[in-house]
């Protein structure tokens, strides 16, 4: 930037001096907003965490600062008075569960769809994609009939069957439009260079794929993470819920509010989700397939 | 090294035949060109030489024996496409070794084979690197070793020189040749072009609608041509025909010099032809013009080269000549070439 600046005449560099650093003003101004709209969810969370409940709720306080000292307290209630780290094994075992099956079935279903199916791929996948729209909300009360008849209520077995109901659709949807972009050619390439179909599949378009596949990831585990309904009707011990329905059914009670603590749970099952689509994010952005034809 | 044969090959896509009874025998060791325009069925041909397309029915022979049914890894074919279809999660090295990795060879082996097929091609330096960091010549390069590296019976080139520029192009054609000559393998090498088909093929095969129009060497492709889309496809500009009663009489445009310049040797047939317009290429220049009695509606271009200073301008009338041996007769009916006497 400053080379061109010097280079510029001397009677008409001012002017492009003060163009320029409103340009620059304006780029900053927009990405401040941006950047706040983003982290103002973790800073609030954060703030609300460490703060003292006596804090929290006096109206004539700063909310933005810490008015009194900074507490653990809220945190000591997350892991002593409720089965928070309970509930995080729970998600956690569910969400890798759920998102293995939900490779296995959306790989090959999302692949077929994008390559085998000629015109009945596209009414299918629509198809399919459609299923994902049906709420659990309507579903919960067949599936519940099911789960029973399975005698699979209050395990954690019964959100590991029923999750892939939503997350196989959406993200066989997803993966064939990731393999539609894989050019042919090069599973053309790898089948006269010997390999199978399946083989060619394996070795080069699932690789290629590792955007699409760590979308999937992302996508499922948070959908697991979040989902409430199902959670809320199979499990009825405490010890056997997951974060999204343990967390508001133990620190909301009836009017009360734990927020410090409900604020420390959010921040400490959202940072990770966070954290992984950042260092990833430039596989997401840049097309892995660049480079491999023209 | 084997030969490549079909037998009465075809390929319907829906309603229309893109492949159409083709048969075709390529000599061991040969380099074939299949030629003709964008969807002539070329590739299509190509395809169900490497398994990628099923026939609808013949046979696809390679080595004297039908590989019809069988997939592409059976075949020991290599195919290198115009897009090289590099693999983008691989390294130029893990690129050329991986046939050999899908064949279960020995690491020796492959290192071996890898450092043997880079450098034939001059790309040692590369190895490390990924698709993404080369240019365009030099993933063509990496496409051409990966087709090398392990061997194959035949090799089956999709237009790989068409997404270079011009000047690269015409090295990498030379030294395309010259790697097919030391390597002797069979090689069927489909393109659009010409130019690249004229300078590469031992033997053209000119291909529309599905059907092999002509096949003969370069030079029997473009001074005999089998019929009138032959004539027309090779040389640029076209063959001039001109229809009359029975048959259609084509020249060159190179063949078609003022009379004075062209002499009295030999038996020659004039004509007098209206200059419209007049291309300067350099090293030639090209005029168009209409003739006038006994064909007045037949448009011509000549070709004169540039050692021709005889000056000529445009919306007058000249005296032209073709010497009547070099003038070829097709059938007006089939197209097809024919004696030069009417029946």
């Amino acid at each position: 930037m400053c080379p061109l600046v010097v280079r510029e005449p001397e009677v008409s560099a001012p002017r492009f001096g003060v163009k320029h650093r409103l340009a620059r003003g304006g780029h900053v101004l927009i990405l401040a907003a941006f950047v706040t709209f983003l982290a103002f969810p973790f800073y609030w969370m954060g703030l609300t965490t460490f703060k003292q409940t006596r804090d929290l709720i006096d109206i004539t306080h700063n909310p933005f600062v810490f008015n009194l000292p900074p507490t653990l307290e809220n945190l000591r209630v997350l892991f002593y008075d409720t089965q928070f780290g309970q509930w995080i094994i729970n998600t956690v075992e569910v969400g890798a569960l759920v998102t293995l099956i939900t490779l296995l079935l959306a790989l090959p279903a999302g692949y077929a769809l994008a390559r085998l199916s000629g015109r009945w791929g596209q009414r299918l996948g629509i198809a399919i994609f459609l299923t994902y729209l049906i709420p659990p909300t309507i579903l919960f009360i067949p599936f519940s009939r099911i789960i029973g008849s399975l005698g699979l209520q209050d395990s954690l077995w019964s959100l590991v069957l029923v999750y892939p109901s939503f997350t196989v659709p959406f993200c066989s949807w997803l993966l064939m439009g990731f393999f539609k972009s894989i050019p042919r050619d090069i599973e053309e390439a790898a089948m006269i260079d010997g390999l199978s179909r399946l083989g060619a599949f394996v070795r080069v378009v699932v690789p290629i794929s590792s955007a699409g596949i760590l979308t999937v990831v992302i996508f499922t585990l948070t959908l697991v993470m979040q989902e409430f309904v199902y959670g809320l009707t199979f499990i009825t011990t405490s010890s056997h819920y997951t974060v999204s329905v343990g967390v508001p059914t133990f620190l909301v009670r009836g009017d009360v509010y734990f927020w410090g603590s409900l604020m420390g749970a959010c921040l400490i099952v959202s940072l990770p989700v966070a954290l992984l689509y950042n260092i990833f994010v430039e596989r997401f952005v840049a097309g892995f397939t660049v480079g491999a034809v023209k | 090294m084997a030969t490549v044969e079909t037998r009465a090959l075809t390929k319907r896509f829906e309603a229309s035949n893109a492949v159409d009874a083709v048969d075709l025998l390529v000599k061991e060791g040969e380099f074939l060109v299949l030629l003709g325009p964008s969807g002539c069925g070329k590739t299509t041909l190509l395809r169900m030489l490497a398994g990628l397309e099923t026939p609808t029915s013949g046979d696809v022979l390679i080595g004297g024996e039908v590989v019809t049914g069988l997939a592409p890894r059976a075949r020991n074919v290599a195919m290198v496409f115009q897009s090289y279809a590099l693999y983008p999660h691989l390294s130029v090295r893990g690129n050329i070794a991986f046939p050999l990795r899908a064949a279960g060879a020995h690491r020796d082996e492959i290192a071996n084979k890898v450092e043997t097929a880079a450098t034939m091609f001059g790309i040692q330096s590369l190895l490390q690197r990924k698709p993404r960091q080369l240019s365009g010549g030099e993933r063509q390069r990496v496409a051409l070793a990966r087709a090398v590296v392990r061997n194959p019976v035949v090799f089956l080139l999709d237009e790989p020189l068409s997404n270079l520029d011009a000047k690269l192009r015409a090295s990498a054609r030379d030294e395309l040749q010259q790697f097919q000559r030391r390597l002797g393998t069979t090689t069927v090498y489909v393109t659009h072009d010409q130019v690249e088909a004229m300078g590469l093929g031992e033997r053209i095969a000119v291909l529309d609608r599905g059907r092999i129009r002509q096949l003969g060497t370069p030079l029997e492709v473009y001074h005999d041509p089998a019929d009138t889309f032959v004539a027309t496809f090779m040389g640029s500009p076209p063959m001039n025909l001109m229809e009359t009663d029975h048959v259609i009489r084509g020249f060159r445009p190179e063949h078609c010099l003022p009379r004075e310049v062209l002499g009295d040797g030999g038996e020659i047939t004039p004509f007098a032809l209206t200059v419209t317009r007049i291309e300067y290429l350099g090293a030639d220049r090209l005029i168009y013009g209409t003739l006038e009695a006994p064909n007045p509606a037949a448009r011509v271009i000549a070709r004169l080269p540039s050692t021709i200073t005889l000056p000529i301008e445009s919306g007058k009338r000249y005296e032209f000549a073709v010497r009547t041996r070099e003038i070829k007769y097709f059938d007006r009916e089939t197209g097809l070439k024919r004696a030069p006497t009417a029946a």
